[in-house]
């Protein structure tokens, strides 16, 4: 708590706090080089390979649209991060803070200024992981914890449609590079792949900028700390959605299927969030449904797709993060220094905390869209916008007259409630914060009057470059606060009446709201937690059925699939041939010994199959590893044959040296099961069946022959099979030693622990 | 001769697939064996059958005089003989510590990571 108002301004949260300033100013100091190109009309590109194999680069694009992101970011965020060290820094985890907080701004400078669609995947995700570690900061909260979740899994759900999405669209453009992408809408929007492509497009923004009906998250997401909803959930991150709708715009957007989409959707969300933002009374919740407010209106715009309403949406853009993140900051301060948010609770605090009622003031103001702020262009634009449209002009209209209006009365609420009319006794010993909490709010809330008064200045540098880039093509972008009595004046006048008129009533407003939700059926939340459990169950059940956990079903399961695959492979590819007559004919020269060899080696797997005595088991098993060696040692496999034996011996001493240890085979507990022995001849009879078929086939000896011609004047040696062995493929040999010495090692480990079973225990008393 | 082999891996394969559907694990290592020998023989087979040839180069010649045994999947067979020999070996300590630990071989009892629910058989 601050214990002076005079106190000078400090930094708490020591090097993070400075680090977490130093950065965001950096980057802002290096983004102003790009002002003046950009306002030109030029588009700079910055870039390195990155995965060159995949035609991924790490490139930057910088236009007007990205420009004035990037600089809303670091901006912005050098604000937070100074409010941050005063709102947090004796946090125990502040520097946690800080690293997400700076994971976060990296990712969202990353999102809006990649050229590669993949890499804008990339930062896109970081943007949502960072989003979820800082809703869920308060940790110990299952509020949080749970916001954090249901924010992470929507928003995650979008991402992985949106990648979907990018991929296709990478395969029609032929290129992952968004400079390519933009200058090829007549293909893309051409291509049978259009449809399929937007809505993964706007599955990802739409859940992202919290787009009804994936609106819900976006008011849990206040569980974070203000600074949090400030940056993130106001300024920055649930732009990104309209970000996209923005950038993608010359190459998907002008089509029935985008306008209508983003018309409905986004004047839906305006409507409906600004009536919701009246309902609340916590001022942060308020805020929290104004800002899907300016977002269903910025997708509304976006949509609506003429150069004016692309103009009317960037001038918006820039209202709307410097007043919400001034107020956002606003309640924070006036939390951290009254204990409340609830705005039956705060009255008068304007003599208290003055420098803060200044800076809540002027962005209210233009939250309201009074003159001469910044805010009441912005009205204005979107006004004259919605009345030069040819179609949906009525809708696009009336929701912005609507939400205006409804704007007026939350910003009424927000700051003219808490700090007009009387001090309440309780709060007769609020002192104004310190100095670090109020620079950024009011910083913003001037630029929106500075901004205002001298409407070139946005002009110039963000507004024109942005609605270039948005609409794809240079058009005339002229800002002004007043020149004539127009239509969009008069509907100004319009709104200010209606909203006072409801700001009279608001509390009335109000309570009628809350009786008209408890009267609807739908509940969003409650959903949610339904949509959970039913998956939670689902993922139950299958898993109950996938994974018994009994090895049995497991081996069946396995093998079933084995053979069937194999199964209807032969019979799709139509590979059972008849057996050639070559292949019957040599079975005439046999001899008896061969026959015995084969005879034995059949006999021994079967009695290893079905005896119940280890013994007998372990004796057939080495009928069966000798006659291999006979085999190998008939058709010409000498070293083979040796390695064979050798092995087979280690194998039985191995066997029999855990006999000692281990119980007898009791067949009482095996069931004779008729489908094992089923699966198993199936099993092996398709084995012989892809051999035999393996056998009919040509035999291709080009290897062969290579290492046979090659094995004495290359390698010196005359035993080609070692040849191959310790020199051609020499690294494959010693990968099968490192096998072995592993293996080896393993079960030395395993071992070693058996000598003393009891010894761990010991130590841990 | 290989059309015999083929029939003959068939049934080695058979055989140890019966052995790993058993609930003893032991069984389960005995099929292991079967089926590596199964494995070795198929690769020997599927690069033909040449009885008493062996690949080697006579002396003072730069290549063998006529047509040998393809010396491929001999050098695949050899490699694989090793490894499943090492596969064999660590499976076989596994189970005696699992036997020395849990008690059992059993593997329907060896339940400590996944508790017997409600559908265990």
């Amino acid at each position: 708590m601050a214990t002076t108002g005079a106190e000078v301004p400090r930094v708490y949260g020591g090097a993070a706090g400075w680090i977490s300033i130093l950065i965001p100013v950096a980057i802002f100091a290096w983004l102003t080089q790009f002002l003046e190109p950009v306002a030109a009309g030029e588009t700079v590109l910055l870039g390195v390979d990155w995965v060159p194999s995949m035609d991924i680069r790490l490139s930057l694009m910088i236009d007007g649209l990205s420009l004035t992101f990037a600089l809303l970011i670091s901006g912005i965020g050098a604000l937070v991060t100074l409010y941050s060290t005063q709102y947090l820094g004796r946090h125990p985890e502040y520097p946690r803070f800080v690293l997400f907080l700076m994971l976060f701004m990296l990712g969202m400078l990353g999102l809006v200024l990649a050229d590669n669609l993949i890499a804008l995947f990339v930062f896109w995700e970081i943007t949502t992981i960072s989003s979820y570690l800082l809703i869920g900061f308060d940790s110990d909260s299952a509020k949080s914890r749970r916001s954090a979740l249901q924010a992470l899994l929507l928003t995650a759900t979008g991402g992985l449609a949106l990648l979907a999405g990018m991929i296709m669209l990478g395969a029609v453009a032929g290129s992952f590079e968004l400079s390519v992408i933009l200058g090829m809408g007549d293909e893309i929007r051409a291509h049978p792949l259009y449809l399929p492509i937007l809505i993964l497009f706007l599955a990802g923004a739409f859940t992202k900028s919290a787009q009804f009906p994936f609106h819900f998250w976006l008011p849990n997401a206040m569980a974070a700390p203000t600074p949090v909803s400030a940056y993130l959930h106001s300024a920055t991150m649930v732009k990104a959605g309209v970000f996209l709708l923005a950038r993608m715009n010359p190459a998907l957007g002008g089509t029935e299927p985008w306008f209508w989409a983003l018309v409905i959707a986004g004047g839906f969300t305006t409507v409906f969030a600004s009536l919701l933002a009246v309902r609340q009374t916590d001022i942060k919740q308020v805020l929290a449904y104004t800002t899907l407010m300016a977002l269903g209106a910025l997708t509304l715009f976006i949509g609506a797709g003429t150069s004016d309403a692309i103009k009317a949406a960037m001038v918006f853009l820039v209202v709307h993060s410097l007043y919400k993140a001034a107020l956002f900051l606003m309640i924070g301060l006036v939390d951290h220094e009254t204990g409340t948010r609830e705005v039956e609770e705060l009255h008068g605090l304007a003599r208290k905390m003055p420098v803060t009622f200044v800076a809540g003031a002027l962005a209210a103001i233009s939250m309201a869209g009074i003159p001469p702020l910044i805010g009441f262009i912005g009205k204005e634009f979107l006004y004259k916008a919605g009345l030069a449209l040819d179609t949906a002009q009525l809708w696009v209209t009336g929701t912005i007259f609507a939400a205006s209006v409804l704007m007026f009365v939350a910003a009424g609420i927000s700051v003219a409630r808490p700090f007009l009319g009387r001090l309440p006794d309780r709060l007769a010993g609020t002192h104004e914060g310190p100095a670090a909490m109020w620079i950024g709010p009011l910083t913003l809330g001037a630029l929106g009057l500075v901004f205002g008064l001298s409407s070139d200045l946005a002009e110039t540098w963000l507004v024109a470059p942005a609605t270039w880039a948005v609409y794809g093509a240079e058009t005339k972008v002229d800002l002004y606060l007043f020149r004539e009595v127009n239509a969009a004046f008069l509907l100004s006048l319009a709104t200010f009446a209606a909203g006072l008129v409801l700001y009279a009533a608001h509390r009335r407003l109000r309570a009628g709201m809350a009786r008209a939700i408890e009267i609807s059926p739908i509940r969003f939340d409650p959903a949610w937690d339904r949509l959970l459990d039913g998956l939670k169950a689902l993922a139950a059940w299958q898993t109950g059925i996938l994974q018994s956990g009994v090895l049995q079903r497991y081996m069946v399961t396995i093998l079933a699939t084995l053979a069937a695959a194999v199964a209807v492979t032969l019979w799709a590819q139509d590979a059972l041939a008849p057996i050639e007559p070559g292949l019957a004919a040599q079975l005439a020269g046999l001899q008896l010994t061969h026959y015995a060899i084969l005879g034995f080696i059949c006999a021994g797997a079967l009695l290893a199959a079905y005896t119940s005595s280890r013994m007998t088991a372990v004796a057939a098993l080495g009928v069966v590893g000798v006659g291999v060696a006979l085999i190998f040692i008939m058709f010409s496999a000498p070293d083979v044959a040796i390695t064979q034996l050798l092995v087979e011996t280690l194998t039985i001493v191995l066997v029999a040296v855990a006999m000692l240890k281990l119980p007898t085979l009791s067949l009482r507990t095996e069931a004779r099961r008729p489908w094992h022995a089923a699966l198993s001849v199936a099993v092996g009879g398709l084995v012989t069946l892809v051999l035999v078929g393996v056998l009919q086939g040509g035999l291709d000896r080009r290897l062969t022959d290579y290492f046979e011609a090659a094995s004495w004047p290359e390698a010196y040696g005359r035993n080609i099979v070692n040849v191959i062995l310790v020199d051609f493929r020499a690294l494959d040999t010693f990968g099968e030693i490192a096998v072995v010495v592993i293996a080896a090692l393993a079960a030395f480990a395993l071992l070693r622990g058996t000598r003393t079973p009891r010894a761990g225990q010991e130590e841990g008393e | 001769m290989e059309l015999l082999v083929a029939v003959m891996v068939g049934v080695m394969v058979a055989a140890s697939v019966h052995l790993m559907l058993a609930r003893n694990v032991l069984r389960f290592i005995f099929g292991l064996i079967l089926i590596s020998n199964a494995a070795n023989l198929t690769i020997f087979a599927a690069g033909r059958l040449t009885p008493e040839r062996p690949p080697l180069i006579p002396e003072g010649a730069d290549a063998p005089a006529a047509q040998v045994a393809n010396a491929l999947p001999q050098a695949l067979v050899l490699t694989a003989i090793v490894i499943g020999f090492g596969l064999f070996a660590f499976a076989l300590t596994l189970v005696y510590r699992t036997y020395q630990t849990l008690g059992t071989l059993n593997s329907d009892e060896m339940r400590l990571a996944e508790p017997r629910g409600e559908d265990g058989s």
